[in-house]
């Protein structure tokens, strides 16, 4: 069973829970960037959460599907249309031979998710499906869907399971144009001024179009750094540090304007002081913002990080207690 | 001589610990670059990721810096913590500063066509918009000509500091006293575009990118054969799609657009190996001495 790809999409790629391990050699975690709603897709249709998705950016891609297909669509909000009909999120769709599936324009949000019951086929690479495409890796031959492509499904993991019935509407996530993000400060966090932490911390930022798998930058005021005589190897700027490890989620202010939060196609390393990281629990959050999301960071302490990050496991764990 | 106070200043016990959230430890080891800050977190990242404790998935030694990613429900925090501190202590009292690796020795078409255009392509708002970047080089160094700068990139051998930012992608730190390191201010503004395998360098730091796309480094040149290959068709690669690991050192050599191509007919049609030798790094030998220890380390490519 294939789905043959007429129009690919804005950025279509396959992904699934990501590939730890690798980022000593700078090759990212990737992944769903929205993993709440990529398995909440793969719930209603059966699968185990480890199977593979489609993650479609702003514009979906169309496709036909050659035999009978089980799918679900979840995430951001969008017309789904089967052979020119509209259809439901957040529920199963059961497609027969030739069906076509295409997509309107999104009403909110970033990216949603297509699941079908077996996942999507493509070789696993490093420990995951995922698609690296700044180092043409993993998914479908390591790059976005093109027109023309023939995307295998596989035979899945999850043998005989229907899935659940749907998402209720109380449980799906929200794509709010107002957002506050959680943040743990840390990290390079005392080469800002007080006042600079202050703006960061008080500020309402607006999401910028410059927003992608790697990172989400922001406009609004100028922060504060502390001036200092730059340590060797450091660089010019009060921004700059001796290269250093990025983690996932930190968020950096080169040359104190419009603050980059890292996501999950991060780079790994680089020569900017980050001064907080959004906690776990919050990442999808961040991954559903769109262009013009008005965002407020909220710092909290370890211990709010990990009770917030038991409560999203406990609410994607709920998600398989249905079934099983 | 001797290498100066940035490396052998008293890095015991001074690191300094910090979360990235609930995820990430981060261990600054030192605020400046030196081969002893370098050599202390790729110590401490060896020993910890041979423990292999049980909630940590990802041990980045960077370039005087280390980042630990965990999993807070399997490795608590206060207990990574003191993991890591422990380590640090041992590293610290460890009198065995030396790192079996290997030289490698890394093809070069410096000034070539390709750089040239490309950084014909980003003049405008370059710190010199005249010229190239390795003219930019030569006078950010106070040295008469380009050729010079080149010559000075080749002659003494870089150890891999870090390896990161993109797949694959090399840092490098020359291993010379830092009176003698060759520095030099990134891009104002970073290029969109950068071509696979050109060598690049910002600050104190050398690079070759391992894939296109974006960068801020200057361009001095292109590395003749692949240190990414994700399809893992040369015997380099056997074993892993990535060549560089932290501790590598390497020699790069000069070639011209002859070898240039014949290098790439070897890539083309799957010949092509590195030449390179095991090495003994020893911190010690090569902060007293560097000039005696280089030309030791160099040595050992002879005859392979």
């Amino acid at each position: 069973m294939a789905f043959e790809i007429d129009e690919p999409g804005l950025s279509t790629t396959v992904q699934d829970r990501g590939r730890l391990g690798y980022y000593n050699v700078g090759i990212p975690q990737g992944g769903s960037m929205d993993q709440l709603s990529a398995e909440m897709a793969n719930a209603v249709v059966g699968n185990t959460a480890e199977e593979a998705v489609l993650e479609c950016t702003y514009l979906g891609p169309r496709f036909r599907t050659t035999d009978s297909a089980v799918v679900a669509i979840t995430g951001a909000p969008v017309d789904v249309k089967v052979n020119g009909e509209s259809r439901e999120q957040w529920t199963r769709l059961e497609l027969s031979a030739g069906d076509e599936l295409s997509f309107g324009f999104l009403m909110a949000g970033t990216r949603f998710y297509i699941a079908v019951r077996g996942g999507i086929d493509v070789p696993v690479v490093l420990g995951s499906r995922s698609t690296y495409t700044l180092g043409s890796l993993g998914g479908f031959k390591g790059r976005k869907l093109q027109a023309g492509d023939v995307l295998h499904v596989g035979p899945g993991t999850a043998a005989g399971n229907q899935g659940l019935d749907g998402i209720g509407a109380e449980q799906r996530p929200t794509f709010a144009l107002e957002q506050s993000i959680r943040v743990v400060r840390g990290l390079y966090d005392h080469r800002l001024t007080e006042a600079g932490m202050e703006t960061l911390l008080s500020a309402t930022w607006t999401l910028t179009p410059v927003a992608d798998r790697t990172g989400l930058r922001y406009s609004g005021p100028v922060i504060e750094w502390k001036p200092r005589e730059q340590p060797f190897g450091a660089g010019s700027d009060p921004s700059n540090i001796v290269d250093a490890g990025y983690a996932v989620g930190s968020i950096q202010i080169p040359g104190g304007q419009e603050p980059i939060a890292l996501h999950r196609d991060a780079v790994s390393g680089g020569g900017y002081a980050m001064v907080a990281t959004v906690i776990s629990a919050d990442m999808d959050l961040l991954a559903r913002s769109a262009p013009g999301t008005k965002t407020r960071f909220r710092a909290v302490t370890m211990e709010d990080a990990l009770a917030a990050r038991a409560d999203y496991r406990a609410a994607r764990s709920k998600l398989w207690g249905n079934i099983l | 001589m001797s290498n100066n106070d940035g490396d052998t200043k008293d890095l015991q016990g001074t690191a300094r610990y910090t979360w990235g959230g609930d995820e990430f430890l981060f261990v600054e080891i030192d605020e400046s670059m030196s081969l002893a800050a370098n050599f202390k977190a790729n110590s401490m990242a060896s020993v910890l990721a041979a423990r292999a404790l049980p909630g940590i998935s990802d041990v980045c030694p960077a370039n005087a810096s280390l980042l630990i990613r965990f999993d807070p429900d399997k490795l608590a925090p206060a207990g990574l913590e003191a993991e890591v501190r422990a380590i640090e202590l041992e590293v610290d009292g460890s009198t065995n500063r030396t790192l079996e690796t290997r030289i490698i020795e890394i093809p070069v078409w410096y000034d070539d066509p390709f750089t040239r255009e490309t950084g014909a392509r980003f003049r405008a708002g370059h710190q010199r918009p005249n010229g190239t970047d390795l003219d930019f080089a030569a006078e950010a160094n106070h040295l008469t000509s380009a050729a010079e700068f080149i010559r000075r990139h080749h002659s003494n051998p870089w150890l891999v500091s870090m390896v990161g930012f993109v797949a694959g992608l090399p840092f490098m730190f020359q291993m010379v006293p830092r009176d003698q390191q060759l520095e030099v201010p990134k891009y104002l503004s970073p290029r969109t575009d950068t071509p696979a395998l050109t060598v690049g360098h910002g600050g104190c730091f050398a690079c070759i990118y391992s894939v296109r796309g974006a960068g801020g480094y200057q361009m001095f040149g292109v590395a003749a054969a692949p240190i990414f290959d994700p399809a893992q068709k040369l015997p380099d690669f056997k074993s892993f799609m990535i060549f560089f690991k932290p501790g590598d050192i390497v020699k790069f050599r000069p070639v011209d657009k002859t070898e240039y191509e014949r290098i790439q007919e070897q890539v083309e049609d799957g010949t092509f190996v590195y030449r390179q030798a095991s090495v003994t790094f020893n911190l010690a030998e090569a902060l007293e001495n560097p000039v005696r220890y280089n030309n030791e380390i160099l040595e050992r490519l002879n005859g392979i």
